[in-house]
């Protein structure tokens, strides 16, 4: 077996290896990474520092992988020499290791613009899974981040900062961001979207050094002026790691030099990456190094094809709210071509499509990048548009919707972020029997990049696999064939305000026990009790207020709020009990008190006599703020999280939700009441608090999303009200905060929610308000019944027998 | 078959609403009496799958669904719709509305032993169509 040596356990490296493994298995591999993980995915590091994804998330091959396939895997080994004449490498563990063929993909460093200070206790770059950790230890809300670089990287540093609640600022040497993608009006445009989510951005700054006695205090411009900062992120950008390979005499420009086969001027070695150059380019985005990976693959294997061909560069960037495409020659006067623009400030859309000889040389699209792989796809066949010039900007309307993605040519590049081809998403789904997304993700690797081409990737499946289902097309129910999100927009528009109309006239005209109870949740999210509440729609629960148990008899649970009693209500309690001959006074998981065994006709006189509020168990709705102590007796507390929990439920109570919400506020992240399992969760820090959502701990277990970290406590109970009527008016019925989370994406929620515009946070309070005004406790029925047998029993008038 | 069969003044419609079943209690036997507009219908309280309080499902067309487990019951003659395999069924009682007052047929029980009016009933789940036929002859 011939001996391959990798040096580098990252995306270009390993996807090559995939590559090569995938050709034949006469190699004997060994992998040197000089970080100590398996390889992941780089491209989302941003959503690590984001709070989106764990670590472990971001995994691509585990090791299970390098086992299956029988790799060495020296991790935290840093190769330090090739000795080309004996063919080896030394590492810096003390090894080493005989090679036939080696490969490098040490990849690139961020490059440190020289000036005083970059040593300082506090100064960060973003590359790693380390520097992401390290990162995020020194984020907090209020922490002054200052990024220095407004490119690719450096804006998604920014928005990760952001989110953990740094006040950030974007230090750009340039008069623009983003400068290499994006024309003036384009780049503009990003910047006021990213100062609208609250990032403050200086343009034209060059930095002349960081301040600071030890620790980092801010950042000296020159001329004079200086900003503070409690950390500092350098991303102005990156060089490739060629020194290894220039030490060993390998030819090297900027990055190591390589031919269309990927093989250096050594023909053992080849190099894969973004250390590498190739015809004087030097690439840093992932699908051009996957097809350096191919390319490379196929030529160590011995069966070399056509070899690596120069790409367009192409750029994409989609950073809550601010879609970014830019790909080709899109400066019309350094190629010299003609311009087709559209623009809408307010919209906040901008289109731009740079034209040479009836060709397309390069675009922007801004707000909206849904068009590009039309405009790739001309980009890279270069077709001539003399025919079809007039529909550039507004292609006509497509007579069938799956009609574009079937004149897609096979070699059309589907995932930009992996590399696949739409003739490999239908070979996967043709020959390997793929039929699922999540099975072409596995086999292809289609999507599991960036996710902006999950949409194609459906469409492909749909097209090619006839019993593939998409899941937000199915319908509520065979009474009301609607899906859940066109009927909430057919109430809303035709006014409609009662279930029985809304079955007479779009459905089966009766209903069932499936869609009554949601058309009925429906209306009231919709109209907030100013609508005929059809109690017969609605199951018995939420009739009369109590859960139904399996005798027929009913269960109560008093509003017992943040899980905090008195020795009069419990005295109470024990005394309803007595009276009413509950057969279990029972303690719940959600600090609450539950009485079972009453029955129907007992229920207004328990209610009465307890005095106490609904504590809504038995119906969808606001169940309880489970709480710690919090500062007011745990040594630990750092957050008043009993009285936070309190109001948490005052302002919520009563409502209707689409699921059950259970909330958890607590006083310290050891996280006592376990917030980070709840739908909606406060977890106090230090000066802050977290705001979780999404979470679960019952048939789902599911840690929580950081919403957002805020200071004072009227942000975060602000922030868990935005949430909370969001997933009222989003949510399908039945479906739970975590399932909705995962359905629309955490990202996309911050942006409707917390970092939506003023207006727009505004109406979802005031609808909520409203709801809330318009809401009461239900066991006030007792007192007006809404039928007069709603609670009692009949009795037979007489009986006369014939 | 003979069986003593007796009309029974149950209720005043309005004191069922519409679309809703109310339990009635006859002899220390119950039945779900449910209202849909255009008639009222009359079944056993008690669903043959677990024995749910049927009178507090929701009815969809001329079916009650059981609130313990969803079971869909047919008001017209008991039978069970959904699980659509099975075969069991509930007994079902004719009924007539007199000047806003709910009538019940309901076979005569001399028992006044609740626990032997539970025993008829059982019987009866079985017997139900037979006794229908023989009302009808």
């Amino acid at each position: 077996m011939e001996r391959l040596v990798l040096i580098g356990n990252g995306m270009a490296g390993i996807g090559c290896l995939e590559q090569i493994l995938k050709h034949d298995s006469r190699f004997d591999v060994t992998v040197f990474g000089d970080e100590t993980h398996v390889n992941y995915n780089r491209i989302m590091l941003s959503s690590v520092l984001a709070g989106e994804k764990s670590a472990e998330q971001i995994v691509m091959n585990d090791l299970e992988w390098y086992r299956r396939h029988e790799i060495t895997l020296r991790l935290g080994a840093r190769v330090t020499a090739i000795d080309r004449e004996a063919q080896t490498v030394t590492s810096d563990d003390g090894g080493l290791t005989p090679y036939d063929k080696l490969i490098i993909a040490t990849g690139s460093s961020p490059f440190i613009p020289p000036m005083e200070g970059t040593q300082r206790d506090g100064v960060f770059v973003f590359r790693t899974l380390d520097d992401t950790r390290a990162l995020l230890e020194r984020s907090g809300p209020g922490k002054k981040a200052v990024v220095i670089g407004g490119g690719l990287l450096g804006l998604e540093a920014a928005r990760g900062l952001r989110v953990q609640g740094c006040e950030v600022t974007v230090v750009h040497l340039m008069s623009s961001l983003m400068e290499r993608q994006l024309d003036g009006t384009g780049s503009a445009l990003l910047k006021s979207q990213m100062e609208r989510m609250g990032v403050k951005v200086l343009l034209s700054h060059s930095t002349a050094g960081i301040t600071g006695n030890g620790k980092v205090e801010g950042v000296a411009f020159k001329g004079g002026a200086e900003i503070p900062a409690d950390l500092i992120v350098i991303a102005a950008g990156i060089r490739p790691n060629a020194d290894l390979a220039r030490a060993a005499g390998i030819n090297v420009n900027r990055g190591i030099v390589v031919d269309d086969h990927m093989q250096t001027s050594d023909r053992n070695i080849y190099a894969v990456g973004e250390c590498v150059e190739h015809r004087g380019m030097c690439y840093g985005l992932v699908a051009p190094l996957l097809e350096q990976g191919k390319a490379l693959a196929a030529a160590i294997s011995g069966n070399k094809g056509a070899g690596f061909a120069p790409v367009v560069p192409a750029t994409k960037l989609k950073i809550m709210g601010v879609e970014v495409f830019s790909a080709g020659a899109w400066d019309e006067a350094a190629c010299n071509g003609e311009t087709v623009r559209f623009e809408d400030p307010a919209l906040g859309l901008y289109k731009k499509l740079v034209v040479r000889d009836n060709r397309l040389a390069g675009f922007i699209l801004v707000g909206d990048t849904s068009e590009s792989p039309r405009y790739l796809d001309m980009l890279h066949s270069g077709r001539d548009l003399a025919e079809t010039r007039k529909h550039l900007l507004f292609p006509p309307p497509a007579e069938d919707a799956g009609q574009e993605l079937a004149q897609l040519p096979d070699s059309h590049t589907v995932c930009g972020c992996m590399g696949v081809s739409k003739g490999a998403i239908l070979e996967a789904i043709l020959k390997d029997g793929v039929c699922t997304l999540a099975q072409l993700k596995e086999t292809t690797r289609a999507s599991t990049g960036c996710g902006s081409c999950t949409d194609l990737c459906k469409g492909l499946l749909k097209a090619a696999v006839p019993e593939f289902e998409e899941e937000s097309a199915k319908v509520l129910c065979g009474c009301v064939p609607f899906s859940q999100e066109q009927l909430r927009e057919m109430l809303r528009g035709q006014q409609l305000r009662s279930v029985q109309d809304v079955l007479d006239i779009y459905g089966n005209g009766h209903g069932c026990e499936v869609c009554k109870p949601a058309l009925s949740y429906m209306l009231d999210m919709l109209w907030c009790g100013d609508h005929d509440e059809d109690r017969s729609a609605r199951f018995i629960n939420d009739r009369v207020h109590a859960n139904i148990q399996k005798d027929g008899t009913f269960s109560v649970v008093p509003r017992m709020r943040g899980g905090v009693t008195t020795p009069d209500e419990l005295r109470r309690i024990a005394d309803v009990a007595d009276k009413y001959n509950v057969r279990m006074v029972k303690v719940t998981g959600s600090q609450r008190i539950d009485l079972l065994g009453v029955k129907k006709a007992d229920l207004p006189r328990v209610w009465e006599d307890l005095g106490m509020p609904s504590g809504q168990a038995y119906t969808k709705g606001v169940r309880m703020v489970k709480t710690c102590v919090g500062t007011e007796f745990c040594r630990f507390g750092v957050q008043d999280s009993t009285s936070t929990g309190i109001e948490l439920e005052r302002r919520l109570e009563n409502l209707f939700t689409p699921h059950k919400v259970k909330m958890g506020v607590v006083g310290c992240p050891r996280n006592c009441a376990e917030a980070t399992v709840k739908d909606i969760g406060m977890v106090g820090q230090d000066g802050s608090w977290q705001v979780v959502v999404g979470g679960a701990a019952g048939k789902t277990v599911r840690k929580a999303d950081v919403l957002v970290t805020v200071e004072t406590t009227e942000e975060a109970l602000n922030a868990c009200c935005l949430f909370f009527q969001y997933y009222r008016e989003h949510a399908n019925y039945l479906e739970r905060t975590y399932d909705l989370v995962e359905r629309i994406g955490i990202e996309r929620i911050r942006r409707d929610t917390i970092y939506a515009p003023d207006a727009v946070k505004r109406s979802l309070l005031d609808r909520l308000s409203r709801s809330k005004a318009l809401s009461s406790d239900a066991w006030l029925e007792r007192h007006n019944p809404r039928t007069a047998t709603q609670f009692v029993q009949i009795q037979p008038m007489e009986t006369v027998t014939i | 078959m003979k069986s003593n069969h007796r009309w029974i003044r149950l209720t005043h419609a309005g004191n069922i609403p519409l679309r809703e079943g109310r339990a009635v209690n006859i002899d220390g036997h119950e039945i779900a009496v449910f209202n849909l507009g255009e008639r009222f219908l009359a079944v056993e309280n008690r669903c043959p799958h677990r024995g749910g309080p049927l009178s507090e499902g929701i009815v969809s067309g001329g079916a009650v669904v059981c609130p313990l487990h969803a079971w869909k019951v047919c008001l017209e003659d008991g039978s069970i719709a959904k699980p659509a395999s099975e075969r069991a069924c509930v007994a079902s009682y004719p009924t007539r509305v007199e000047d806003g007052v709910v009538w019940v047929e309901y076979p005569e029980m001399r028992a006044s032993d609740p626990a032997l009016a539970q025993l008829v009933a059982v019987s009866q789940i079985n017997s139900t169509s037979l006794l229908e036929k023989a009302a009808a002859s």
